[in-house]
């Protein structure tokens, strides 16, 4: 399939394994210097653990790397900085009470005599760094860790991969736009662009296809470990790539008709609290609607206020034509909201404890007999929802932090669905879920906006924003700045929408409108 | 690629299945837990070598001994497990203890001799400073180590300033107090039916309630609880005032065994022995872990050890050590359980 040529950094044979769970197998692999090479696959598919072994934080248990026909032997992720391997973490590691000069040179600040701190020094290497990478104008190196975007947060990580030591021969991303809004990705892909053109071999790890479209040379794919094949982005579509990732078509990702009744569950008027100004909203019954926007357009800040978790300054909130008093999360649930965080390990999930605790947890008053919890009555209602949403754990007593990235979300919307919310929020509700149970949390939204729950979906990937919603509401700097129906919306109108202000202040404009067409996925 | 070949087979068609049903010896060591089987054997070996050395230790008398002994202590550790569960940690345990202990002897005395009297004002003492540490903590937003540490130096002096800083009182003329101090029901002295009942009751509580559900939940992960609906004060605030009244039933049994309220001396060092005795009992020192039936384990076998120690003679001041190498030891074998890398503070 592939040979080893001597440029660029390959993976030759590599297995590895953890106890008994063959996590890499056989696996060579071939990033060559000024390529892209996407490394795609399900979660699971041993993509994390291939890293790692690239990047020396893991040890194969078979097999070698090599960076330019070299074996390298890499016993700890120092080892491969030196060797001029970098990764850029999939959540940046940032110092929120120091500068981001300091940030990009923990480690090596430039001292003076008797260890002082060499501010000049400093001054000085990060205004060249910035220039030379250009990032001048995107980052301010005053600016402290704690007040930085998700965006400015990983340049800070591209930044120390690029100072200091050797130049890096091979880089790889980890998921780079899971946090950054469409026009910070544009950015990104300016500077990855220009890291192929200096010869550098790059390896980009997404779960988004039109990235991967957009950007990759050559798509290597894993599944259960094994190199399930190696193509070129130019010769391949992203049928055949998913074939590939799951071993089947999935042409009806959004398979979903519209369903809503006249029925107003949600009625929100002039909602304002610290983050979100004067919202006006409605969602009917067995309809989903979504809300799109930059990162930090308001979006999660008003899901969380819904959600009763953030003080409401004034305006209204009607449910059911019920008029709602939201002073905390409980509030909302009692009367039938449900909401599944953006973040779900650290806003949802019980990691250590089971997918039966973590299904029932709002539902206990229903399986309580005084106030003994039946423990039967709870682990029939995790399997009964465990099987609906087909979460694929050995049991329901299994803890959640085993369980894929997909199959924990779906442990939190069983937890929700358990509870029969008359109103379900969903932010980011397929983040960092691999494209299998993507289709599936698709088919379990499309099942609830029929069995009549209103439906409100935040999200950041314009694909399935436009896949799955009735109606596109678009929040900018805390306002909706404008509403779309199902008809007229797509991702041109939707950007215009979230970047209304933003196009005169962004001199570049236009990002992403000139996103070549590839989609399966987006086309219905 | 062989794998592209037969997509279907690759996963198994329905999400999970009945629980596979484990046996022989390793569903058992399941059932009783990784920890408590090391504490267990921890147990098993300090028996078998203070009896060995000294034939009596091992003998109903000296048991007894033992078990009076470690009720005081077993009855905060207990405590100590749920707030330790919640995420917190309370330092002021022992002196809560004390000021109870001083509380329900002043009390009987100037009430002519009334124990419920007495009892029942210690018992609300200790819930008062007990709801007084979940209020510093929650709405003075005072980390629990510091606002526990300031209860440990201040209920201490309001101890002795309330006794003088003497023992006060003498209780022993009493039948209630003689009954808590020298009794027995079914051959087992009171006390220790006493701790029995905490510790089941805290157990249940615990286990099989949606409160104890609700407990584990906000010390796993609070933000998470507080969006599924737990109210956090309520359970946070109840939890230290639980602590604060089941502190004040040990200073109660502290007057019953010294026959006087102790302002200082039989409650110094208990906060010391519960959080030792939580944390070898497999309690996550960063909450949402532990057992009441792994801190009774690990109250046993620090009861033993001291006796054991006691016997041979060993002096107090060594046992100081083991108990703060005891400490240390739990946690680092939990950290290492956990496989946390060495670097920086731990978390």
């Amino acid at each position: 399939m592939t040979t080893t040529p001597a440029a660029g950094l390959s993976a030759e044979n590599v297995s590895k394994r953890f106890g008994a769970v063959h996590a890499l197998q056989d696996v060579t692999l071939h990033f060559p210097p000024g390529q892209v090479t996407a490394l795609m696959g399900e979660n699971g598919a041993g993509k994390s653990t291939l890293l790692r072994i690239l990047t020396g934080d893991h040890r194969p248990t078979q097999g070698q790397v090599l960076l330019d026909g070299t074996p390298l032997s890499l016993a700890s992720p120092i080892d491969a900085r030196r060797a001029g391997i970098r990764i850029i973490p999939q959540e940046p590691e940032i110092i929120p009470h120091v500068s981001v000069a300091e940030n990009v040179y923990a480690g090596s600040l430039p001292r003076r005599a008797g260890r002082r701190l060499d501010r000049a020094e400093l001054r000085r290497r990060i205004t060249a760094d910035l220039a030379r990478l250009g990032f001048a104008k995107v980052l301010d190196p005053d600016l402290p860790g704690s007040r930085l975007t998700a965006a400015q947060r990983q340049l800070v990580e591209i930044l120390r991969a690029f100072t200091g030591g050797t130049p890096p021969r091979a880089i790889a991303f980890d998921e780079p736009t899971s946090s950054l809004s469409e026009h910070e990705t544009e950015a990104l892909f300016t500077l990855i662009g220009r890291l192929r053109d200096q010869g550098v071999a790059v390896v980009y790890v997404s779960h988004r296809m039109k990235e991967i479209f957009r950007l990759a040379d050559r798509i290597a794919v894993l599944r259960d470990g094994r190199v399930a094949g190696v193509v070129e982005a130019s010769a391949t579509t992203e049928a055949e790539v998913v074939r590939l990732m799951v071993g089947r078509d999935l042409a009806g990702l959004f398979a979903r008709q519209e369903v809503a009744t006249e029925h107003v569950v949600l009625d929100v008027k002039g909602l304002t609290t610290d983050d979100v100004r004067d919202v006006t909203l409605q969602v009917r019954a067995g309809e989903v609607v979504a809300l799109a926007g930059l990162i930090g357009a308001g979006r999660s800040e008003l899901a969380l206020a819904l959600a009763g978790d953030t003080p409401i300054r004034s305006g209204t909130v009607t449910l059911d034509g019920r008029r709602l008093d939201l002073r905390s999360p409980r509030d909302a649930i009692a009367a039938g909201i449900g909401l599944a965080p953006e973040e779900r390990k650290a806003q949802a999930l019980f990691l250590h404890r089971t997918v039966r605790d973590n299904t029932a947890l709002v539902s206990l008053r229903r399986l309580r007999r005084r106030r003994f919890v039946s423990k039967s009555r709870e682990r029939a209602l995790a399997q009964e929802f465990a099987d609906r949403l087909r979460v694929r754990a050995p049991s329901v007593e299994t803890e959640v932090h085993a369980l894929s990235g997909g199959n924990q979300q779906k442990v939190v919307l069983a937890r929700w669905l358990a509870r029969r919310p008359a109103l379900l929020i969903l932010d980011e509700p397929t983040r960092g879920v691999d494209i299998g149970a993507k289709a599936e949390i698709y088919q379990i939204i499309a099942d609830l906006a029929r069995e009549g729950v209103a439906v409100l979906v935040v999200s950041s990937e314009l694909p399935e924003v436009l896949g799955l919603a009735d109606r596109v509401l678009v929040l900018q700097n805390g306002r909706i700045t404008g509403e779309l129906g199902r008809s007229e919306a797509s991702e041109e109108a939707i950007l215009a929408l979230a970047m209304a202000d933003d196009l005169t202040a962004a001199p570049q404009g236009g990002a992403g409108t000139d996103t070549p067409t590839t989609a399966t996925g987006a086309a219905r | 690629m062989s794998a592209t070949t037969a997509p279907s087979t690759r996963r198994p068609p329905s999400g999970t299945g009945p629980e596979p049903t484990r046996r022989g010896p390793r569903a058992l060591l399941a059932s009783i837990g990784g920890q408590n089987v090391g504490l267990l054997g921890a147990l098993v070996v300090v028996i078998a070598l203070f009896g060995s050395l000294d034939p009596n230790f091992l003998g109903w008398d000296n048991i007894r001994v033992i078990g009076e002994a470690a009720t005081i202590a077993g009855l905060l550790a207990v405590v100590q497990t749920v707030v330790i569960i919640c995420g917190g940690l309370d330092i002021s345990v022992g002196s809560q203890a004390g000021l109870a202990s001083v509380v329900s002897a002043m009390v009987f005395t100037a009430t002519g001799s009334s124990a419920p009297l007495g009892i029942g004002a210690a018992l609300l003492a200790g819930a008062a400073v007990g709801l007084l540490n979940g209020v510093v903590i929650i709405h003075g937003r005072v980390n629990p180590t510091i606002a526990t540490l300031a209860g440990l130096a201040a209920y201490k002096g309001l101890a002795q300033l309330v006794s003088d800083g003497r023992a006060q009182g003498y209780v022993l003329g009493d039948p209630v107090f003689v009954f808590l101090s020298r009794g027995r029901i079914a051959g087992l002295p009171t006390m220790v039916w006493i701790l029995a009942l905490v510790a089941v009751a805290v157990h249940v509580l615990l286990t099989y309630t949606d409160i104890g559900r609700n407990i584990y939940a906000l010390g796993g992960n609070d933000t998470a609880a507080r969006l599924a609906g737990i109210n956090l004060n309520k359970y946070l605030i109840s939890a230290y005032a639980l602590t604060g009244t089941v502190a004040a039933l040990a200073g109660v049994l502290l007057t019953a065994r010294t026959g006087s309220g102790q302002p200082v001396s039989g409650s110094e060092g208990l906060e010391l022995q519960s959080i030792t005795a939580a944390a070898l009992g497999g309690c996550a020192l960063k909450g949402g872990k532990g057992t009441v039936g792994g801190t009774l384990l690990a109250v046993a076998l620090l009861g033993a050890l001291q006796n054991g120690l006691t016997v041979q003679g060993i002096n107090t001041f060594w046992q100081n050590v083991a108990q703060g190498l005891l400490l240390v030891a739990a946690v680092v074998i939990q950290q290492r359980r956990n496989r946390g890398r060495a670097v920086g503070l731990p978390a």
